[in-house]
C-alpha cells in the first residue's frame, strides 16, 4: 500500500524488540518483544487513543515513530514519507512536524533552564527565530497555553505540576507540529488539574488542526478524549474501534476485563470485576498463539498454538481473537 | 471513648526553608471496626501527613506535632513514649504506601522482611515465623508463596510487591489499616484486584480501614464515610452515599464534575479553575475562595474561614454559602448515621 492514504501517519508491522544480553561477552540471548507486529492509522486532525496496561509498548511505540528508539521492522508513514528510512537532514524537517509530550512534567524539563530557554530552544535548533523574534514568539506560545508571559525568566521548580506541563506543551507546540504523540499527559497531575489540560489540549486541536496519538492507561479519560482506541497488550493491538463503539460494545476479553476494572464513581455500583489471573506475563521467553492466552477464561487449543490477526467484524471495529470467529 | 481510632483537632506543622508549613490543620477523623474511612485530596493538601502523624512517623526535628490529640482504645497516642508507641505501629496500626518499590528493601528476600516485621513483635522462632510469613502471603493471593519468599522485590510485578507489602502490614493482625494510595502505582485490573482484596481482608476480620486517595472512583468502591480535604483542613465529612448523593462543599461539587466518566460522552470536562495553592501562602479566608465560583466576591468568605457544622445529621461541612448553615452546630465528626437522601 502507498503512502499515508490520506492519514497523517500509517504504521504497518512496526515491530521494536530489545535485546537481553547476558554473560561475559554480552551476547544476545534473546528478545523482548515490546512492540511486536502493530498496524495503526491516524487520521488528520483527530485523536487515536492506545490503552493498555504497563509494560504493553504503548511507550514504546510511541517512541519509535519518533526514531528515539530504533524500529526493528515495519513502515510508518508521516503523510508523504517514510520515518524509519529518512536520512539525518530529512528527519531533522519530520521532526519538526511531530512532537512529543510526557508524563512526568518534572523529569522532562531542564531544572537549569528558565521556561524561555525551554520554550524557545526548538526554535533555536532549528533556526527559526532568535533575538526579540524569538522571545515574542515564546511569549506567545506562553499565553496560548494559558501561562503568564510574566513566568518567562522562571525555573521550572516555581511550578506546580498542571503548569509545568503546560510549559512541555508549549515546547511541543514552538515549531508548529501537525502530529503530537502525548504519552500519559495528565497522570501524573492531580484530578482538578487533569481536566484543565485534556480541555486545553482539546482546544488547541481545535485550533490548530492537530492530530493526536493519545497513550494512556485511564479509560475514561481516553473515551472522552479519542475518536477512536485501540487497546494493546504485550506489543500487539488486540482491538480497535470507535470510541464509542469499543466502550459499549468491546468484543476481545481483554478489552472487557480492562473495562469492567474501571471503578465506578458510584457508592451503591460495586465493580463486577472480571480481573483476569495473574499479571501481565513476560515476552522474552518464546510464547505461541494468542499473547492474552494465559489469563484469557475462553481460551481453547488453536488460542495456544495460533496468533490471531486483526479482523474486521464490523465498520471500523477491529478485534484480533479466535474467539469471535 | 467508644471508638477505636479517632485524632482529635491534630495540628502538624513543618519548618521549611521558606517557612513555616501547617501541614495539617485541626483534622479529626475515627474510624472503628469493619468501617472503611476515605480520606480524599489532592496532593499536598495534608492526607498522608495526618496518617503519618497518627503513625508517630512525622520526621523530626523539621516536622512537630504542634495540638490535637490522636486517641487508640482509650489512650491518647501523642503521650506515649517512642517505645510505647513501638509497641503499636506496625502491630495494632499498620500502614502500606504508594509505591511497593521504594518501601521494600531490594537487598533482603521478601520472606526476611515479612520475617523481620513479625519478629519485631511476636516472640516467635524464625522457622514458625518463616511459616507465619508464608501463610500471610497465601492470605493476600500471591501464588505458590512458599517459593515467592525467596524471591527478591525486583523480581516481583508491581501488584505483587503491593501485595507483599499488605502481607506484611496484616502478618500482625492490626486492628486498624491505613493505606496511603495503596493502588495509585498500578494498573487498573491489578487495582481492583487490590481493592477486593483489602475489602475481603477488611470483612473477614473487622479491620477498620483508612484510605487515602485521590480517586473518588477508588472511594466510592471501598469507603463508607469519606473526608474530603484541601489545603490542610477538612471541608466536607459524611457517608459515602451522602457525599455522592448530594455534595454541598463547592470543592467537592468541583471534583465531581471534573471527574471523567465511562459512558459520558463529552470532549470537553468541568474543570476547576486556577491552582492549587501554596502551602507557604494560603489564601485568607476560606482557603477554597480564589478558586470558587461561588464565594470569589464574598467579603466573608475572603476574610474568615468557616469552620466545619453539622449541616445535616450525619454532614459536616465548612462553607458560608450552604443553606442553613448559620445555624447549624459547631461539629468536626459526624457521628450521627446519616438519613437517607432522598433521591432528586
Amino acid at each position: 500500500m502507498a503512502k499515508a492514504d490520506g492519514h497523517i501517519l500509517r504504521v504497518q508491522g512496526l515491530k521494536t524488540y530489545f535485546p537481553i544480553r547476558r554473560g561475559v561477552f554480552s551476547r544476545i540471548r534473546g528478545w523482548v518483544r515490546a512492540v511486536d507486529g502493530v498496524d495503526l492509522d491516524i487520521p488528520r486532525g483527530q485523536t487515536v487513543g492506545l490503552v493498555g496496561e504497563s509494560g504493553c509498548g504503548k511507550t514504546t511505540l510511541g517512541r519509535t515513530l519518533l526514531r528515539l528508539i530504533p524500529a526493528t521492522a515495519g513502515t510508518a508513514w508521516f503523510e508523504d514519507e517514510l520515518i524509519f528510512s529518512a536520512n539525518r537532514r530529512r528527519m531533522r524537517q519530520l521532526r519538526r512536524q511531530m512532537q512529543i509530550i510526557f508524563q512526568d512534567p518534572v523529569g522532562s524539563l531542564n531544572p537549569r533552564m528558565t521556561v524561555q530557554t525551554i520554550v524557545g530552544e526548538p526554535l533555536k535548533v532549528h533556526g527559526l527565530a532568535h533575538g526579540r523574534a524569538l522571545r515574542q514568539r515564546v511569549v506567545n506560545l506562553l499565553e496560548q497555553v494559558g501561562l503568564s508571559p510574566g513566568y518567562l525568566n522562571r525555573y521550572p521548580h516555581e511550578f506546580s505540576g498542571g503548569q509545568r506541563q503546560r510549559i512541555g506543551i508549549a515546547r511541543a507546540l514552538a515549531l508548529e507540529p501537525k502530529f503530537i504523540i502525548c504519552d500519559e499527559p495528565v497522570s501524573a497531575l492531580d484530578v482538578s488539574i487533569q481536566s484543565q489540560i485534556l480541555n486545553l489540549l482539546a482546544d488547541l486541536q481545535d485550533a490548530l488542526g492537530l492530530s493526536y496519538l493519545f497513550i494512556a492507561h485511564n479509560l475514561a479519560v481516553v473515551e472522552h478524549f479519542c475518536g477512536e482506541v485501540a487497546v494493546m497488550y504485550l506489543g500487539q493491538i488486540v482491538e480497535r474501534a470507535g470510541s464509542e463503539d469499543l466502550y459499549r460494545n468491546p468484543v476481545h476479553p481483554y478489552t472487557k476485563t480492562l473495562l469492567s476494572a474501571v471503578p465506578i464513581p458510584d457508592p451503591r455500583t460495586k465493580t463486577a470485576c472480571q480481573a483476569p489471573v495473574g499479571d501481565v506475563s513476560d515476552t522474552s521467553g518464546p510464547f505461541t498463539g494468542c499473547p492474552f492466552h494465559p489469563r484469557c477464561s475462553l481460551a481453547q487449543d488453536q488460542c495456544r498454538q495460533e496468533c490471531p490477526q486483526l479482523r474486521e467484524i464490523g465498520p471500523g471495529h477491529f478485534v484480533a481473537c479466535w474467539r469471535t470467529e | 471513648m467508644n471508638d477505636l481510632l479517632q485524632i482529635r483537632g491534630l495540628c502538624t506543622e513543618f519548618r521549611t526553608e521558606d517557612g513555616l508549613v501547617r501541614a495539617v490543620d485541626g483534622v479529626s477523623w475515627q474510624v472503628n471496626p469493619g468501617r472503611t474511612l476515605g480520606i480524599v485530596g489532592e496532593s499536598g493538601c495534608g492526607k498522608s501527613v495526618s496518617a503519618l502523624s497518627v503513625m508517630g512517623l512525622i520526621p523530626k526535628p523539621s516536622g512537630e506535632i504542634v495540638g490535637g490529640q490522636v486517641w487508640f482504645k482509650g489512650q491518647d497516642l501523642l503521650k506515649l513514649t517512642e517505645r510505647q508507641i513501638r509497641e503499636i505501629r506496625g502491630n495494632e496500626i499498620a500502614m502500606i504506601f504508594q509505591e511497593p518499590m521504594t518501601s521494600l528493601n531490594p537487598v533482603f528476600t521478601v520472606g526476611n522482611q515479612i520475617v523481620e516485621a513479625i519478629k519485631l513483635h511476636q516472640k516467635l522462632r524464625t522457622r514458625d515465623a518463616w511459616d507465619l510469613a508464608v501463610e500471610s502471603l497465601q492470605r493476600v493471593g500471591v501464588p505458590s508463596a512458599a517459593e515467592r519468599v525467596y524471591a527478591y522485590p525486583h523480581q516481583l510485578s508491581g501488584g505483587m510487591r503491593q501485595r507483599v507489602m499488605i502481607a506484611m502490614a496484616l502478618s500482625c493482625h492490626p486492628a486498624v489499616l491505613i493505606a496511603d494510595e495503596p493502588t495509585t502505582a498500578l494498573d487498573v485490573t491489578i487495582q481492583a484486584q487490590i481493592l477486593e482484596l483489602l475489602r475481603r481482608l477488611q470483612a473477614g476480620e473487622r479491620m477498620a480501614l483508612v484510605l487515602i486517595t485521590h480517586d473518588l472512583a477508588v472511594i466510592a468502591q471501598i469507603a463508607h464515610t469519606v473526608a474530603v480535604m484541601y489545603a490542610s483542613r477538612i471541608v466536607e465529612y459524611t457517608s459515602v452515599e451522602a457525599l455522592f448523593d448530594q455534595p454541598l462543599h463547592p470543592y467537592t461539587q468541583g471534583l465531581f464534575r471534573s471527574l471523567p466518566r465511562l459512558g459520558q460522552k463529552k470532549r470537553r470536562l468541568d474543570a476547576i479553575g486556577g491552582t492549587v495553592p501554596n502551602p507557604l501562602a494560603f489564601p485568607s479566608g476560606c482557603k477554597f475562595h480564589p478558586r470558587c465560583p461561588l464565594g470569589c466576591d464574598d467579603k466573608r468568605c475572603q476574610s474568615v474561614e468557616p469552620n466545619l457544622r453539622l449541616i445535616r445529621p450525619g454532614h459536616v461541612l465548612a462553607c458560608f454559602k450552604a443553606a442553613g448553615y448559620e445555624d447549624s452546630p459547631p461539629c468536626d465528626i459526624p457521628t450521627q448515621a446519616p438519613t437517607e437522601v432522598s433521591n432528586g
